[in-house]
């Protein structure tokens, strides 16, 4: 114990003494707290249009008034010809150009049917089909007005007609940021925890003055325990100011018990240190050493369920999910956050996590040695 | 000459006989290659849907059957109650209820006017946004259908032409993008690094009392990165092109000397954190989290700009990823040229001249 006691001294010394380092640890998460959440929204709106009217019939201005007039849409060129608003999307001014097409007006009164063209810049897919999808809303919704204006039907509609109404559980609001800054939480203190821990060890050996460590009496789990213990503190100390961030700015009270989420906080950061600690053992150098941790946290962080729903991924990649700790901790903490769930909901996730720990830092005790 | 050449040399030999680093460097493009290609969509795919059908008639099951038919859905459950569909939320399997009011068929058949609705788990907004407008589209394709069938007077028809990407394949907007994070990532990072080692370890003093110019100690440093970075480009077109069929419809050469470009500014971003830090574990800290997550998000790779604030529109003016993002994508797939992108280009070049002029000035050739 006594050991122990001072091990940690000393490691909590050599972090203090580096303003540098402890002055990142604390600034660049809390940056990136306060800046990237608002950056992650893949909400539909101002989607850039240009339109090409050749028809100039009061008809085709109703019809863009009625596009512009619905939010979803900047309407950024009139361009006379359709080559010209290629130019626009190839520049990148424009996503999707609305063609008008001559005699629009008369073919729709005359004819009973006239046809309008979209082209719409896929490169980004999913934004591509939603943006299709609400003008030709709109589009539909125009045809409706237009159609009740020459018919008039006694009593029913024109046409059978489907309303859609939907409605939003647990995010009525859709506040995206409630779904964005726990799980960015997250990510900021998995890496803080994990590089660390996993530089910790690789810089000793580095410089060398691992061999005093090696020639003292000081046990191998003293040793790890004295590189954990400290890491585990800053982690919770992040994790506290990322709340308070979370309460102050974004306004986010989570709807579950705070204890819920430090105890699930605290075996996580357990697990993810001891991960770390295990490949600075593995590794020679610190550029390896960051570099490996880099490449793991990077699959982890990917197949995390942050940016993209795990659901959607093929078979194989969930299977990966399941074996990856940030999984979880995203899981519960939109879990505690959003839904108030407690201890007792989340308790598979807090033993498969607290398995996990209890594997790599086994791993990691076992694969210290005194030799060099 | 001579000399630059064996210091290039020297740093070629810290690089290859650094086996599991070098292997990372060769690897991380692929595995990130195949991650997104293949595990990250945005789309809607299969996704658990439930329905809670109260009228139990002809067009409600064709309705029903239409959307689990479609890719974006597959009905797991049919309730039977209102009360049922919370708990079903609560599990977290079912992440949206298609609930069928009574009588929805005889109103639509004798009324013109039935109502559906949809509920949402919204707990992840993106997800409930997406499949509640691709469940209204398949219902408003269902609708016309019918509608068709009526031949109702007045009718403006829509026509949808998908540019560049007819298939809507998520791989043409993220190629772009593993592109100017591999490239960022290892440019930047690395160089960083390996300067600030040799000053760590002290190795530095060594070389700087040596005859070598300092300058060309540390261009010689970022020559093997730049040469790694070259390889990763390739492969990373390789894949592109052979494993997720996207292809290379611009001019190869100038998507080459463009990229050549971002590596340069990347380059020069090392060096200049390189200079202004003295450990590795800081200079570390500045390239990953200062560098990385901004490029992730900042780039319009994952997250369009024009949704952002204000603010972080401006900020990402000075993200250099997203000029180059910009224009990987409008060589690569939109296949256009030099003339389109020059604007990008010019803004890449300045950010590369000022980041290696102040690079170049903070250099210290003392130690501490």
């Amino acid at each position: 114990m006594r050991t122990l006691k001072f091990l940690l001294q000393k490691e909590f010394r050599q972090i203090f003494r580096d303003p540098a380092i402890l002055r990142i640890i604390f600034i660049m998460p809390m940056m990136q707290l306060l800046l990237l959440p608002m950056a992650a929204d893949y909400e539909m709106k101002d989607i850039k249009l240009t339109v090409v009217d050749q028809d100039h019939s009061s008809y085709s201005q109703q019809l863009i008034s009625k596009i512009t007039a619905s939010g979803y849409f900047k309407l950024i060129d009139y361009s006379a010809s359709y080559s010209r608003a290629m130019e626009d999307v190839e520049q990148d001014r424009s996503d999707l150009i609305l063609t008008i097409p001559p005699k629009f007006e008369k073919d729709l009164v005359k004819e009973d049917e006239s046809t309008v063209f979209m082209s719409i810049n896929a490169i980004n897919g999913v934004k591509a089909n939603l943006g299709g999808a609400y003008l030709g809303q709109i589009i539909q919704d125009y045809n409706r007005e237009v159609r009740l204006k020459w018919i008039q039907f006694p009593r029913f509609n024109p046409e059978p007609q489907i309303d859609i109404t939907f409605s939003n559980w647990f995010n009525q609001r859709m506040n995206y940021k409630y779904f964005m800054v726990p799980g960015i939480l997250v990510i900021l203190i998995t890496m803080v925890g994990s590089f660390l821990a996993t530089l910790n060890i690789v810089k000793e050996k580095e410089i060398g003055t691992i061999e005093q460590i090696n020639v003292t009496p000081i046990k191998r789990h003293h040793f790890i325990l004295g590189k954990l213990i400290p890491f585990w503190i800053l982690g919770l100390a992040i994790l506290t100011i990322g709340l308070t961030i979370a309460r102050v700015i974004y306004g986010i009270i989570p709807t579950g018990h705070f204890y819920v989420i430090y105890v699930f906080a605290a075996i996580y950061l357990f697990s993810i240190l001891g991960l770390g600690l295990l490949i600075s053992n593995y590794t020679s150098n610190q550029q390896q050493a960051m570099l490996i941790s880099f490449f793991l946290m990077m699959i982890f962080i990917l197949l995390s369920g942050l940016y993209t729903s795990i659901d959607s991924m093929p078979g194989w990649a969930q299977v990966i999910t399941r074996f990856n700790p940030v999984t979880y901790f995203i899981e519960v903490m939109r879990m505690v956050v959003l839904k108030g769930s407690g201890l007792r909901d989340i308790a598979g996730q807090i033993f498969t996590v607290l398995g996990f720990g209890i594997v790599l830092n086994a791993c990691a005790i076992l694969s210290y040695h005194k030799r060099a | 000459m001579k000399q630059f050449i064996s210091f290039v040399k020297k740093e070629f030999y810290h690089i290859i006989r650094d086996k599991r680093t070098l292997f990372i460097l060769l690897v991380m493009p692929i595995v990130q290659i195949i991650i997104f290609g293949f595990a990250l969509t945005n789309e809607v795919k299969n996704s658990a849907i439930a329905v809670l059908d109260q009228s139990k008639d002809a067009a409600s099951a064709e309705l029903s059957q239409e959307i689990d038919e479609s890719n974006y859905f597959t009905i797991q459950k049919s309730l039977n109650n209102a009360s049922e569909i919370e708990p079903e939320f609560k599990k977290g399997k079912i992440k949206m209820v298609v609930v069928f009011p009574q009588n929805f068929g005889s109103d639509l058949k004798h009324f013109n006017k039935a109502q559906i609705q949809l509920i949402a788990d919204a707990s992840d907004p993106n997800v409930a946004n997406t499949m509640v407008s691709y469940a209204s589209r398949i219902i408003m394709d269902y609708q016309n259908r019918v509608n068709q069938e009526l031949k109702l007077p007045y009718t403006i028809k829509t026509e949808y032409r998908m540019l560049y990407n007819p298939q809507l394949k998520g791989a043409y907007s993220f190629v772009p993008g593993v592109m100017s994070m591999v490239l960022m990532l290892i440019c930047t990072m690395m160089t960083a690094i390996t300067i600030v080692k040799e000053k760590e370890l002290g190795t530095m003093e060594v070389m700087l009392v040596s005859p070598v110019q300092p300058l060309k100690i540390v261009i010689a440093k970022a020559v093997p990165y730049l040469m790694l970075s070259i390889i990763n480009i390739c492969t990373i077109l390789l894949l592109s092109v052979f494993v997720l069929d996207v292809p290379i419809n611009g001019s190869l050469v100038l998507l080459i000397l463009e990229s050549i470009l971002f590596i340069l500014t990347s380059l020069a971003l090392g060096l200049l954190i390189s200079s202004a830090t003295d450990s590795q574990q800081t200079a570390m800290f500045i390239s990953l989290t200062g560098m990385f997550l901004p490029t992730i998000m900042l780039s319009g790779f994952m997250f369009p700009i024009e949704n952002m604030p204000l603010p972080l529109q401006i900020i990402s003016n000075a993200v250099p990823a997203k000029w180059f993002y910009i224009i990987v994508k409008s060589v690569m797939i939109k296949g256009v040229g030099f003339a389109s992108v020059w604007k990008e280009t010019l803004i890449l070049t300045g950010m590369m001249l000022f980041l290696l002029f102040l690079s170049i000035k903070k250099f210290k050739i003392r130690l501490a």
